[in-house]
């Protein structure tokens, strides 16, 4: 199972690894099954593996591969009474976990078997205090007065290093940022020291910085901890920079197993080849010539701040300041994107620009000002910008049909009679990928990628001068996020649109970029071309936001950096109050840093 | 808190004066005259307007709603066209039988829908399910006259478990309130049933079954208190469905309410009874949101009153 040459004493994470022959959790043949209308469906198939203590092992596979339903079967958490084990065993040391009753299941998870889960921001009870939830996972399993519970839970909670420790303890999951509950989940999880930590997607709902601590955090407990890690995720960085040894999925069957170095230098599956060459990697991008046309949107010191009402009279008394003093411009066939972490204000200056969101200073959208327009000039300026969102199946109306969505902007701008609305309609289904054949389904019928490739040719119809990306390809697995960007630089050729790409990837925004401005906190702090930034990064923040990436060679040594705890401050203020605004500065060749930040 | 509580009770204040000037608009152009009432059949001209004049309804609309308005900010709510005492009088020594009424009422519905839609969403799918909420359907449609002429008829007369009707002690209590009770108790089921569903969908329900916590404790601690909330918002504009059911139920069952007082006022055209009671269910309702606004952020802690 395991090349022998790679069964040295530590693992990656520095923990010291069992020998070969005691596994803490061995997992046999494992089928999971569907009941179904039409009968059982398998949605795993034939699991095998064995995990060691002290061993880092991912489940890699896209959506839909069955690595969180192998993880739920693990826990006994399968979704009843449709979903079930139907063949196979797990079995936790001497303990065959399929024959346990819930009574029995239930004194394992929590206690042997511990779990964190994708999205920190719900998965934690929202009316409860942080030290009440962390206190009751221990009084679960072990027999402790309150107050002794209490103590643990403090002392979870400072291994994980979260800031102020005593007064998370009284506070709910609200008042935490996204990677502090995180930090609480791994607290509550690694509370009971338990053989097995199964995290599923740990990392994808943080921001890139966040996910950086997580992943270290997650290590230097395994290394003091000697706990056996089961970590799923998509993202082949994560697993190149954690795993000992990879499994990667497909359609609920194993694909391949490997150590990690191996899989990545030599990969044995086609699929595992496909999908290593889908990651975007840094530094990858083709160069292209720079795009000196007009420009298509220009910002110039704009500004929004969104009001918080409070007293008697529901005066102003606070504001949130999400764009501060922004000017950036996009020219005709170029893609500028904005990077920065959630909150930055990347996707306000989005709204703004389509006149969603009220704002102050400048957006001039062609040759004319957004804020002087009204009515029927606005009505065609919408013509010129169109947007494209993340979720696509939240973006479409699941009760009407793909073709009818894609011709109803033309409708709405009342452009031809039915039938050529029809006709171009099929036609920018042919051209983003779709067959015609197709025009009268429904969104649910279609996959993520499929989905987003409607909203792209919904956004085409109308013939924009410039396309808002925002986020459009995070949602979307590897193989699928990179076709849908090769279909973005195709139409950005053909058609001379201007792309705005709001994204929180580096490696997506250096792969697809012509220039590229940073975000932190409402303002830019550095702008310049792709080559200026992703080459020669100025801004502690941009090589910060760099460095965090996880890089998707597990020979990469990634220089020791501090672990950083720290929180983005927030961009709430009062009234008469706010940020300091900093300044750009030329460091030569249009390449503009702030100065003074951090 | 103070500025958000001033800034309710101002928003409350103004919407007594909305509906103090919608009422009195209603009542005038209501084609009985109150005036032939209190005169009788037999009256000569000269008394119908001896009377309209005294009770100054021969003055112009505006005047009268002035003159009502100034009354009422003193908290004089005028005097009863036929029993000549003070409204405000007859409504306080009515008002605590009301009260209580509502309060056993709330109790009942409580009780019974929450419980019904807290086991109907664990059973979820099932014949027990089913079966609740096709109980929780046929309360909801039940008529209250009804409903509380079956529980009279059932439980006063043939069984004698309670007094057929009247005002005292607790057993007088029961049967009024399960009326009252049992209509609401439907809404909650389903309510709470759906709220329920969602909320051990939720990613929270997961982590504590990952944490091993038993079933109670899950329902109990984690399940229930997320559910109850959005069913907290709704007592509070349910005091506004209780106040048409307890015209009803009190008449039936003889309870000495403000309901009653309203029905026999109703009858008789007594304008300023009508208006004081209406007055004071309104601010029932008003203050019945607010304090289940005021409940709120001490159940979610998310929520800041500003």
């Amino acid at each position: 199972m395991k090349p022998a040459a790679d069964a040295a004493l530590k693992s990656r994470s520095g923990a010291d690894l069992a020998p070969d022959a005691a596994p803490v959790l061995m997992v046999e043949n494992l089928t999971v099954s569907v009941r179904t209308d039409e009968g059982v469906k398998p949605l795993v198939r034939d699991m095998s593996f064995g995990l060691r203590r002290g061993e880092t092992l991912c489940i890699a596979g896209e959506s839909g591969s069955g690595k969180s339903i192998t993880s739920l079967a693990i826990m006994g958490l399968l979704p009843p009474p449709a979903v079930r084990v139907t063949g196979g065993s797990i079995r936790l040391g001497e303990t065959d976990l399929n024959t346990l009753g819930e009574a029995q299941m239930r004194r394992v998870r929590g206690d042997r078997i511990a779990m964190i889960f994708q999205e920190p921001m719900t998965s934690l009870n929202p009316v409860m205090t942080v030290g009440t939830q962390l206190a009751e996972a221990i009084r679960a399993h072990d027999d402790v007065s309150r107050s002794a519970a209490r103590d643990r839970a403090l002392a979870a909670l400072k291994s994980v290093r979260l800031s102020q420790p005593e007064r998370r303890m009284s506070q709910f999951p609200h008042e935490l940022s996204g990677g502090m509950r995180q930090r609480v989940m791994i607290a509550m999880a690694l509370a009971l020291r338990p053989e097995v930590l199964i995290a599923d997607e740990p990392t994808t709902a943080l921001d890139v910085t966040v996910q950086r601590e997580v992943l270290d955090l997650l290590r230097d407990l395994q290394r003091d901890t000697g706990t056996a890690i089961i970590l799923i995720t998509h993202d082949m960085g994560v697993v190149a920079e954690m795993a000992d040894r990879v499994i990667v999925m497909r359609d609920g069957a194993m694909v391949e197993e490997a150590a990690a170095r191996a899989l990545f230098s030599s990969p044995r599956a086609q699929y595992t080849r496909d999908l290593l060459a889908a990651v975007p990697r840094m530094g990858q991008g083709a160069l292209r010539p720079p795009v000196d046309n007009a420009p298509v949107a220009r910002l110039c010191d704009v500004v929004v701040r969104f009001p918080i009402r409070g007293g008697v009279f529901g005066r102003t008394t606070h504001l949130v300041h999400a764009v501060e003093h922004v000017s950036f411009e996009i020219r005709k066939g170029e893609t500028f994107a904005l990077v920065g972490e959630s909150g930055c204000g990347k996707s306000t200056i989005a709204k703004a620009m389509v006149g969603l969101v009220p704002h102050q200073g400048r957006i001039e959208i062609g040759q004319e000002r957004l804020a002087d327009m009204r009515g029927a000039a606005m009505q065609a300026l919408r013509r010129r910008i169109q947007m494209v969102f993340q979720d696509p199946m939240a973006a479409l109306d699941p009760r009407m049909t793909v073709g009818g969505q894609i011709a109803e902007p033309l409708l709405i701008h009342g452009i031809g009679d039915s039938a050529e609305r029809r006709s171009r309609a099929a036609d920018l289904m042919a051209r983003v990928g779709l067959t015609v054949d197709q025009y009268d389904r429904y969104p649910h019928e279609f996959s993520g990628g499929q989905r987003q490739r409607i909203c792209i040719a919904r956004a085409l119809a109308l013939n924009p001068d410039l396309i808002i990306a925002d986020e459009s390809v995070s949602a979307l697995d590897v193989s699928v996020q990179a076709r849908v960007l090769d279909l973005l630089r195709e139409l950005q050729v053909e058609f001379g649109i201007a792309f705005l790409f709001i994204s929180h990837d580096m490696a997506v925004v250096d792969n697809i970029s012509d220039r590229v401005g940073v975000m932190y906190l409402g303002q830019i702090v550095e702008l310049g071309t792709r080559a200026q930034i992703f080459g020669n990064p100025q801004h502690a923040y941009t090589r910060r936001l760099i460095e965090a990436v996880p890089v998707p060679d597990p020979a990469f040594v990634r220089p020791v950096l501090d672990r950083l705890t720290g929180d983005v401050p927030s961009p709430v203020f009062a009234a008469g109050r706010g940020p300091k605004q900093v300044r750009l500065a030329d460091v030569g060749g249009g390449h503009l840093v702030a100065d003074g930040v951090e | 808190m103070a500025a958000y509580l001033l800034r309710r009770l101002l928003q409350s204040a103004l919407i007594l004066l909305g509906v103090s000037f919608i009422t009195f608009v209603l009542l005038y152009v209501l084609p009985a005259d109150p005036v032939r009432q209190i005169a009788g059949r037999s009256a000569t001209a000269q008394t119908v307007e001896n009377i309209r004049h005294e009770l100054g309804l021969d003055q112009p609309f505006v005047i009268q709603y002035l003159h009502y308005l100034w009354g009422m900010v003193q908290g004089d709510l005028g005097r009863s066209y036929l029993q000549k005492t003070e409204v405000a009088a007859l409504i306080a020594a009515r008002l605590p039988a009301t009260l209580l009424l509502m309060l056993g009422a709330i109790a009942c519905e409580l009780v019974i829908g929450l419980t019904m839609g807290v086991f109907a969403a664990l059973r979820r799918g099932t014949a027990f399910d089913h079966s609740l909420m096709m109980v929780s359907f046929v309360t909801v449609s039940a008529p209250q006259f009804v409903v509380g002429l079956l529980l009279l008829y059932v439980f006063a007369v043939q069984l004698g478990w309670f007094p057929i009707g009247g005002y005292g002690t607790f057993a007088h209590l029961v049967l009024p309130s399960l009326t009252l009770g049992i209509l609401g108790s439907g809404w909650y089921s389903r309510m709470m049933r759906s709220s329920m569903l969602d909320v051990l969908r939720a990613d929270f329900i997961r982590t504590a079954r990952a944490k091993g916590l038993s079933r109670a404790r899950i329902v109990l601690a984690h399940a229930l208190p997320n559910a109850i909330l959005p069913v907290i918002a709704m007592i509070g504009i349910d005091i506004g469905v209780f106040m048409g059911g307890i015209v009803v139920v009190e008449s039936v069952f003889g309870w000495p309410g403000i309901g009653q007082l309203a029905w026999q006022a109703i009858q008789r055209v007594d304008i300023p009874i009508i208006m004081g009671v209406t007055l004071v269910s309104a601010m029932a309702i008003v203050l019945g949101n607010l304090l289940a606004d005021l409940i709120t952020p001490f159940i979610d802690p998310r929520i800041k009153l500003k």
